[in-house]
């Protein structure tokens, strides 16, 4: 089937299996930035931006994006790095990078809904992204200095 | 001691991470972000048996599923059906009447146009097995009843012979005699196992998430029976290793490159989170018996040590992880008379292998424990206790090994009592318990050391190489054998050549391992990459740096001695000159700006009949100092504060170095306290993260403060050491003390799950 919806800002039509993952589909159009940790909705390395809120893309089916408003890390920062992108290089919260890009859509999203988080929201925001490498102390380091930036 | 100059430019600087930039784009790629054309995807057959039989194998339906490329058996192999890095007992296919050994145990694999297709391949594979009686236990194990190989249960047994425990242990005042068990611990890397093989008119090239591309290409070479220069290896970017990706990659990737030498098309076998929890290595299950006699002042007289480690079905790495186990169980002490035997015996469960700490952490929880008790019985301080008996310049370690240099152990001591304000926290902990009832807290402590990269088991693959390259505009690209995983090497190795060429460092790009440019440079494990690769990249760089001076010295007409290349500028008598510059007139006037440099361990005098002599080329140091809170009503254990204190040798990238402790903290305090792999008939129950739990943002502690202790090492690179496994060390341990104080009773398992803990606090004898 056919779905119209934005991907980083940009109208797109594309073809979509109704089993779909919108995990899968968003690779399958280049979106490599989004990865699959667990495909189970348990590691947040599948994190993207759906109108506003940040979602797990392994748990939704690619039929399901249809007329939204997507956001993936590809469509961060375009010409010149996003406060987020800025912080988390700046404050050594990328060690591997696999979760980096997962953990960067949900500070996104949290900072797009509350610019000033405390560190309870900033865990709050955070919980559904695990990372084995940094032990999040400066991933919460990254997210205070990106807030108000967004 | 001071071996190097301190005034420099780069090293010991705040630097930002050389590939922070892509990451944080997500534009740098991992295995399963290429993409090939005609690619094929491909997908393993377990045999879901702990042990069983296989009779027969039946790929005809999974053959006609359209979409199928190919289903493979042992029967297809041109090479060697034979794995293992240390003892070669593990076919890369189980052939029909042999013994799959384990529920992961390979039988087939297949290749399809999509994932969804190869899989249902898998899954239309028939084999019929005969069920055979399995071996669950260590202790079922050691009955020797029922043989997991045919060469008996216990593969290997290593020891050590120092002094006379006997006479040890009776002028001893106190002796404490207690076992121990430290569980499995998954490795839980983000990005699971995966391998990408593109075939050639010749052989191969294997794209990979990888720790050791040597070990891969020595592997493929062997299955598919073609030479090792046809098989070339370069490493993907990996996304977080810890050990799990030092041999079994090569074990992947021998199954992905049979599907692309049989298709003859790109084949990208990237493993679930299911497939690789089951198939692949976890930390080693360690029982302990412990004895250990000490004076009344707390100085340790004898210990002696009996320990059973469960490698499961095949050896993988466990008797060179046993060597770890076997040099660290006596602990970071000065002991006149050790006794260690330690035994490795299969089962029937999933191979154990490579995790950061390498066997050493299971001991460590068991040494460090009898320390606390020790010091509770004589009444005593843990960090009195610990000085006491610490390792110092002088001292000779559990195998006798005397220390002469570099010794930061009685440093880290010191420092963890000053960063963590010793006296007020304990008061602090005091007054906390005084006012609540139902939680209580504990401070608990541990200090641990750490033999540096392979030590004499491992001397044969303890050398690493680099390649250093100048081009024309001055921009330098530095390949070497050892990889980048998430731990920084790449940014420790670009502050290494840019310090030593005097280049600045956005002009340094450190290469993904490729096995055509390096030679076997050995594993990237044992914390070696920085002070290996470290001064290979050095002295290639050095090379160089020669050759340009000169030349500088002869067109500029300037004696040698007075020019110094730094910041990217060269400056000599009143000349001066970009590094571009004098990179280009080198090109012009034929000078070689391409060098090699190689460092090897120095032999090493190790006796295994004793094992006694230098089990490792240094030793690095750590002291831990935790609080832990515990619900007395539900058993839940909290850590609050975190003070560590880490001799590094020499601090040469701060920002990566705390990164490092950080991360590798709270991967121990997993292992210590929530991270259980559950298993039923030889079946692991925890296969995803919705039931093996490993710390999210909410469970790490409130204050973490880490300092570094400076006691350089000759022969490290600017006198460092290595960091990436003493970050993860000495948490269990600490964790473990810090909840047996608080509840009064002591931890004798880890991980210490909430259940376990409860069960302590409502069973346990009582201690205070
Ligand atoms: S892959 Fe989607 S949450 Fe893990
Ligand atoms: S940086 Fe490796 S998982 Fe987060």
């Amino acid at each position: 089937m056919i779905i119209k919806f934005k991907l980083n800002g940009e109208e797109r039509e594309e073809n979509v299996e109704e089993d779909e993952r919108a995990l899968d589909f968003l690779r399958r159009i280049g979106m490599k930035s989004v990865k699959e940790g667990c495909g189970e909705g348990e590691c947040g390395a599948c994190t993207i931006i759906v109108n506003g809120k940040n979602v797990v893309s392994c748990l939704m089916l690619a039929p399901e994006l249809d007329g939204t408003d997507v956001l993936t890390t590809e469509g961060l920062g375009k010409d010149k790095l996003d406060p987020v992108q800025e912080a988390f290089a700046e404050i050594g919260a990328v060690q591997c990078g696999f979760c980096t890009p997962g953990m960067e859509m949900s500070t996104k999203a949290l900072l797009m809904k509350n610019p000033h988080p405390s560190e309870e929201d900033i865990k709050k925001g955070l919980e559904g992204n695990l990372c084995r490498c940094t032990g999040y102390f400066r991933i919460i380091e990254a997210v205070k200095k990106a807030a108000g930036k967004v | 001691m001071k071996v190097e100059n301190a005034t420099m430019n780069v090293i010991g600087k705040k630097i930002k991470r050389v590939d922070a930039i892509e990451k944080v784009k997500g534009i740098n790629k991992f295995v399963a972000d290429y993409e090939f054309k005609n690619m094929l995807y491909g997908a393993i057959v377990f045999s879901k048996h702990a042990r069983a039989l296989v009779k027969k194998i039946d790929t005809s339906k999974a053959k006609e599923l359209k979409g199928v490329k190919a289903v493979l058996t042992y029967s297809d192999i041109p090479g060697e059906n034979q794995l293992g890095e240390v003892v070669e007992d593990m076919p890369c296919l189980v052939p029909v009447g042999k013994e799959a050994k384990y529920y992961g145990d390979v039988v087939a694999v297949a290749a399809a146009e999509s994932q969804k297709i190869a899989n249902a391949a898998a899954g239309l594979v028939e084999v019929e097995y005969e069920e055979l009686p399995a071996v669950l236990s260590i202790e079922e194990s050691l009955k020797n009843e029922i043989k997991v190989h045919e060469s008996g249960n216990i593969l290997t047994s290593k020891k050590i012979r120092k002094g006379k425990t006997e006479e040890g242990f009776a002028s001893a005042d106190l002796v404490i005699e207690d076992d121990f068990f430290a569980d499995y611990q998954e490795h839980a890397y983000l990005e699971t196992q995966g391998i990408f093989a593109v075939p050639d008119s010749t052989g191969m090239t294997i794209y990979g998430s990888m720790q050791c591309p040597y070990y891969v290409q020595n592997a493929v070479s062997r299955v598919l029976g073609i030479p090792q220069n046809n098989v070339k290896i370069v490493q993907a970017d990996t996304g977080g290793a810890f050990g799990g990706k030092e041999d079994v990659p090569s074990y992947v990737a021998a199954q992905c490159a049979l599907l692309a030498y049989h298709t003859k098309r790109p084949v990208l076998l990237s493993y679930s989170r299911e497939v690789d929890i089951q198939f692949t290595s976890k930390r080693h299950p360690i029982k302990s018996h412990y004895k250990v006699g000490f004076k009344k002042d707390g100085k340790i007289v004898a210990i002696e040590v009996n320990a059973h480690m469960d490698m499961g079905a095949y050896a993988t790495l466990s008797p060179i992880v046993m060597y770890r186990s076997l040099v660290h169980a006596a602990g970071a002490y000065d002991v006149p008379n050790v006794k260690v035997d330690i035994d490795g015996v299969y089962t029937n469960k999933v191979p154990c292998g490579a995790f950061r700490g390498f066997g050493s952490p299971q001991v460590l929880f068991a040494i460090e424990s009898i320390m606390d008790e020790a010091a509770l019985k004589l009444k005593i301080d843990p960090v009195e206790i610990r000085l006491k008996n610490a390792l110092r310049v002088g001292s000779h370690t559990s195998t006798d090994h005397l220390l002469t240099e570099s010794v930061g152990s009685v440093s880290t001591i010191m420092n963890a009592v000053k960063i963590s304000d010793y006296e007020n926290l304990k008061r602090s902990v005091h007054d906390f318990n005084s006012k609540n009832r139902f939680k209580k807290r504990g401070i608990g402590v541990s200090h641990i050391i750490y033999g540096v990269a392979l030590g004499a088991a491992g001397q044969a693959l303890d050398a690493a190489g680099a390649l250093v390259q100048v081009h024309r505009d001055g921009s330098v690209t530095v390949h070497v054998g050892n990889t980048e995983m998430g731990q920084g090497m790449k940014t420790v190795l670009a502050m290494i050549a840019s310090e030593t060429l005097g280049q600045n460092i956005d002009m340094i790009k450190v290469e993904n391992a490729d096995t055509s440019y390096v030679q076997d440079s050995g594993p990237t494990v044992a914390s070696r990459a920085t002070l290996f690769s470290g001064n290979a990249v050095k002295e290639a760089c050095e090379k160089i740096k020669e050759r340009m001076i000169s030349t500088f010295s002869k067109i500029k007409n300037v004696e040698k001695e007075e020019v110094v290349i730094s910041s990217g500028v060269v400056r000599g008598g009143k000349e001066e000159m970009n590094f571009g510059d004098l990179a280009n007139i080198c090109y012009s006037s034929n000078v070689e700006l391409i060098a090699n440099g190689w460092f090897k361990s120095p032999k090493l005098n190790w006796d295994p009949k004793t094992g006694l002599g230098e089990a490792y080329l240094t030793y690095s140091y750590a002291t831990q100092i935790v609080v832990v809170e515990v619900d007395m009503l539900t058993g839940k254990s909290n850590v609050i504060d975190v003070f560590t204190s880490h001799d590094v040798g020499r601090v040469l990238n701060p920002v990566g170095l705390t990164g490092q402790v950080e991360g590798g903290f709270v991967q121990g305090m997993g292992y210590a306290i929530y991270e259980e792999i559950k298993m039923k008939d030889g079946r692991i129950l925890t296969d995803n993260f919705n039931t093996y739990i490993i710390p999210t943002i909410n469970d790490i502690p409130q204050n973490i403060k880490i300092d570094f202790v400076e006691d350089e090492f000759s022969e490290g690179p600017f006198g460092a050491k290595g960091i990436g496994e003493p970050s993860l060390m000495p948490a269990p341990a600490a964790i473990a003390n810090g909840i047996s104080n608080a509840i009064g009773r002591r931890v004798k398992k880890i991980p210490a799950t909430q259940e376990y803990v409860l069960d302590l606090i409502e069973k346990g004898e009582d201690k205070s």
